[in-house]
């Protein structure tokens, strides 16, 4: 296989279930955040200070301390116009880039299509995770979705000997051989199972290749991250990455949960950044970071309810560190139906690295022009 | 003992008209004889309905659960355990045809309650069906017709109404639908309370006088002071609907069609068998029961064995119904209904009101390998006891040569119908182990196994992802 590890890749970090902004970057010196956080907050011992306003938590100081060597930005108030506050409308708008009608194809799968447009490589997009998200679907556009690294593939699920199933994928592949005479249904159905033999074919390389003195944390999301190395430093030519963590739904007792969220992905962000580096290997790569929406500006007592304007991240030896955009008024009369308004729409985000990090024309993947900015 | 052909069409109706039936239990079904059959399939109220009462006792979890995979694993369950095959297979077919979905909705208990209406109505009178559909919380917040004021519509419902409910594009104009609109002006949903910290509460249908469009109103080339009831009397009359009604079923249980948005443009591939259901649509006043009897007893049907590919429900429910491994009240319900939507049908979220893509759509890599994984996963577990059984069948026709452990798997599987390449290499794969021998206990568990890896292979193959 050519070389492709100059190929920009993109590494999408999913946050389910609404981040709490406001816990995230903390505007620690702003009195309103205390009034309306009263018992949901970060207390000032626990800050990491940006600048005189804003701060990260202290649980994410390897974040903290990427963003210091100027590898991560930082973008304010992203959302959208009439955030439905519906976790699944809100996630299904931004996946498919339509926030006024029902929308089908998912952007990300847009993308891979741009980027193969002929579908190739059945790895150029490469989901870790139960399913395909909707941001990857679209017909036609074959990605690969792996739930385990380690054991993906036909028959994981049968327990068998190594030789019996050897002697079965080989039969499966000879069932599923091209016949003459067997219709277009019969023959998609071919080609559609050799595909998928031949991705797990493929991506097996990468564990078996993989050597590495990084120790990642025991977490699921230092795990898929591990698993989005593996696959990044094999070298398939994949060069969209997709995965998600959560559950950020924090309406009850947020403190703990959300602590312990972010403390992973903390962890598991320096030990990616951090394997990367040793292979050196992380110039062609950024993550972004997303969430549906924030949460609420007042808390409820022990967690905080759905909001609107969020936060997101960009990180990579490549981005261009700091912050973008303004943060959101806490002030009553700001405020749309008591949450953070947005001020950027997130297709303005898409735009930034569709165009300027991946080079590829964002207007037909985010349906529009859009702000564009130069994180990247 | 009943030919095998009559076994094999047995098992088509109850793959079509149901998820699936065990191979032990279709020679009863034929001694009963196919018509009769189909009879018992089409009044579901003879036979006991699923005991919420007792599944509720059993997974308290589920009732009024607010989470969609909680709601979709009791319909899951549903389908699993039910004794009434085709009423849990007519609401799955309604849900495709009137998608409504969470993704807006956002009230998974709503939805199940959708879900419930089409269980009772969905065997009878087409009419009141839509007038039933109309009322229905969860598809009045769906296409906004809560927000379809006198003096201020808001078209959504009346436009899906004509377009993907009744009567196909090309049918209607502007005006109808913007008079449809009209006609529901005040069918809304009582007031939502707001839903945090409360959460998630049912809604009701209310219609509301005082915001109904009392004024005349001309529809179809009638005109009068209509409400959505005469709007509904009037569609299932006209010649289109039973058109369109007839083309959804012959997709759903006969063969895989083009997908609806292409309906107008692209003839149905057997437009005699669309003529037959209009025709059955016409006699019956659009009664859905004498519409069924006819399709499932007629050739057009019993000659669709294998024409089309499975949903992932049908894949996944028809799946565990043979291996029986989740009969009655067992743990993973959960698991299942979020392997629907991990193999592209996430019951209860359908993609769009569209509903979800059929035939070969529902296949890419990923989605293939899960359906493989699933199927091969849980009919290679030889210690389910569906699975045993299926092994009995083979074991008692004792030592058995490769040839006739391919086709007694087979058999036992359905029986099921595979292409000469498939059975080929089906036959090649069991040569590597010589004959079946049932004599020592070593040869048995030999002999166990391979049954096993051929059920492995055959639930892996591509004729297993039809039905």
């Amino acid at each position: 296989m050519a070389s492709t590890k100059k190929d920009p890749v993109l590494v999408i970090l999913q946050l389910t279930g609404a981040n709490d902004y406001l816990n995230t970057i903390v505007p620690y010196t702003n009195p309103l955040y205390w009034d309306n956080r009263p018992k949901v907050n970060i207390p000032e011992d626990q800050v990491l200070p940006i600048d005189d306003e804003l701060a990260f938590r202290s649980d994410t100081e390897q974040l903290k301390a990427i963003y210091d060597q100027g590898n991560m930005a930082i973008i304010h108030g992203i959302g959208f116009e009439n955030s439905p506050r519906s976790h699944f409308r809100a996630m299904d708008i931004w996946h498919t880039c339509e926030p006024d009608k029902i929308g089908i194809d998912g952007w990300v799968a847009k993308v891979i299509r741009d980027l193969d447009p002929s579908a190739e490589n059945v790895l150029k997009g490469v989901n870790f995770g139960q399913g395909l998200p909707r941001a990857l679907t679209m017909r036609g556009v074959p990605v690969t979705s792996v739930n385990h690294l380690e054991t993906y593939g036909v028959f994981s699920s049968v327990r068998t000997s190594e030789q019996e199933r050897a002697q079965l994928l080989d039969s499966f592949a000879r069932m599923y051989a091209p016949a003459i005479g067997t219709g277009p249904t019969m023959e998609y159905l071919g080609q559609t199972g050799l595909d998928a033999l031949k991705g797990a074919d493929i991506i097996k390389v990468a564990p078996e290749r993989y050597s590495s003195t990084i120790e990642y944390p025991n977490s699921t999301i230092a795990k898929a991250l591990k698993d989005v190395a593996q696959v990044h430093l094999a070298d398939l030519g994949t060069q969209v990455f997709y995965t998600s963590h959560g559950p950020f739904d924090t309406h009850f007792n947020q403190g703990g949960s959300h602590a312990k969220l972010w403390m992973e992905i903390s962890e598991a962000v320096e030990s990616f950044f951090a394997d990367l580096r040793e292979h050196d290997a992380g110039d062609n790569l950024v993550m972004m970071v997303f969430s549906e929406f924030g949460r609420r500006v007042r808390d409820n007592g022990t967690g905080t309810d759905h909001g609107a304007a969020g936060v997101a991240f960009v990180l990579g030896e490549r981005v261009k560190g700091g912050m973008y955009g303004a943060y959101p008024s806490l002030k009553p009369e700001d405020l749309t139906q008591g949450d953070l308004a947005p001020n950027y729409d997130f297709r303005g985000f898409y735009s930034s690295l569709v165009d300027k990090w991946l080079g590829l024309d964002p207007v037909p993947i985010v349906g529009g022009q859009f702000e564009q900015m130069a994180f990247v | 003992m009943p030919y095998r052909e009559d076994i094999a069409l047995m098992a088509h109706l109850m793959r079509r008209a149901g998820f699936g039936e065990p191979r032990g239990d279709l020679d009863a079904r034929v001694s009963t004889g196919y018509e009769a059959v189909v009879e018992e399939l089409l009044h579901p109220e003879e036979q006991p309905a699923i005991n919420d009462e007792l599944m509720y006792r059993i997974f308290p979890g589920y009732e009024g659960a607010l989470g969609p995979p909680i709601n979709q694993a009791d319909w899951v369950y549903r389908m699993v355990n039910t004794k009434r095959p085709l009423e849990e297979k007519m609401a799955l077919f309604w849900h495709q045809m009137f998608a409504t979905s969470n993704a807006k909705v956002d009230n998974p208990p709503e939805l199940t309650r959708q879900i419930a209406m089409f269980r009772e109505y969905g065997l009878g009178s087409y009419r009141d069906l839509l007038v039933e559909l109309a009322k229905s919380p969860a598809m009045i917040f769906w296409l906004d017709n809560h927000g379809n004021h006198d003096g201020a519509i808001n078209e959504n419902w009346g436009r899906e109404l004509l377009e993907l409910f009744s009567l196909g594009v090309g049918n209607y104009t502007e005006d109808d639908i913007q008079n449809a609109a009209r006609a529901f002006t005040g069918w809304s949903i009582a007031p939502k309370i707001p839903r945090n910290p409360l959460g998630r509460f049912y809604w009701n249908f209310e219609y509301k006088p005082e915001d109904h469009d009392e004024a005349e109103k001309t529809f179809l080339g009638h005109t009068g002071n209509f409400n959505g009831e005469d709007i509904m009397g009037i569609i299932v009359d006209q010649p289109a609907s039973p058109r369109f009604l007839a083309r959804h079923l012959y997709r759903f249980f006969v063969a895989d069609e083009v997908q609806v948005s292409s309906w107008n443009t692209t003839p149905p591939i057997d437009p005699e068998a669309i003529e037959t259901l209009v025709d059955a649509y016409i006699q019956s006043n659009g009664d859905i029961r004498s519409i069924l009897r006819v399709l499932f007893n007629s050739d057009f049907f019993k000659n669709s064995q294998f024409a089309r590919i499975k949903s992932p429900a049908e894949l996944i429910v028809g799946t565990v119904r043979m291996a029986g491994s989740h009969n009655g009240f067992k743990p993973g319900y959960n698991n299942l209904a979020l392997e629907c939507g991990w193999q592209g049908q996430e019951l209860l979220n359908p993609p769009s009101v569209e509903g979800w893509q059929t035939g070969s759509a529902w296949i890419d890599a990923g989605a293939l390998m899960r359906r493989v994984n699933f199927a091969a996963g849980v009919l290679g577990d030889i210690s389910l006891p569906g699975v045993k059984v299926m092994i009995e069948r083979v074991r008692a026709q004792g030592n058995l040569s490769p040839q006739a452990l391919v086709a007694s798997c087979l058999d036992a599987m359905g029986p099921l119908q595979v292409s000469d390449a498939t059975l080929r290499e089906l036959l090649s794969h069991a040569l590597k182990g010589g004959d079946l021998a049932w004599t020592t206990s070593e040869e048995t568990s030999d002999s166990e196994n391979r049954v096993g890896k051929m059920l492995t292979l055959i639930a892996a193959s591509r004729d297993y992802q039809f039905a």
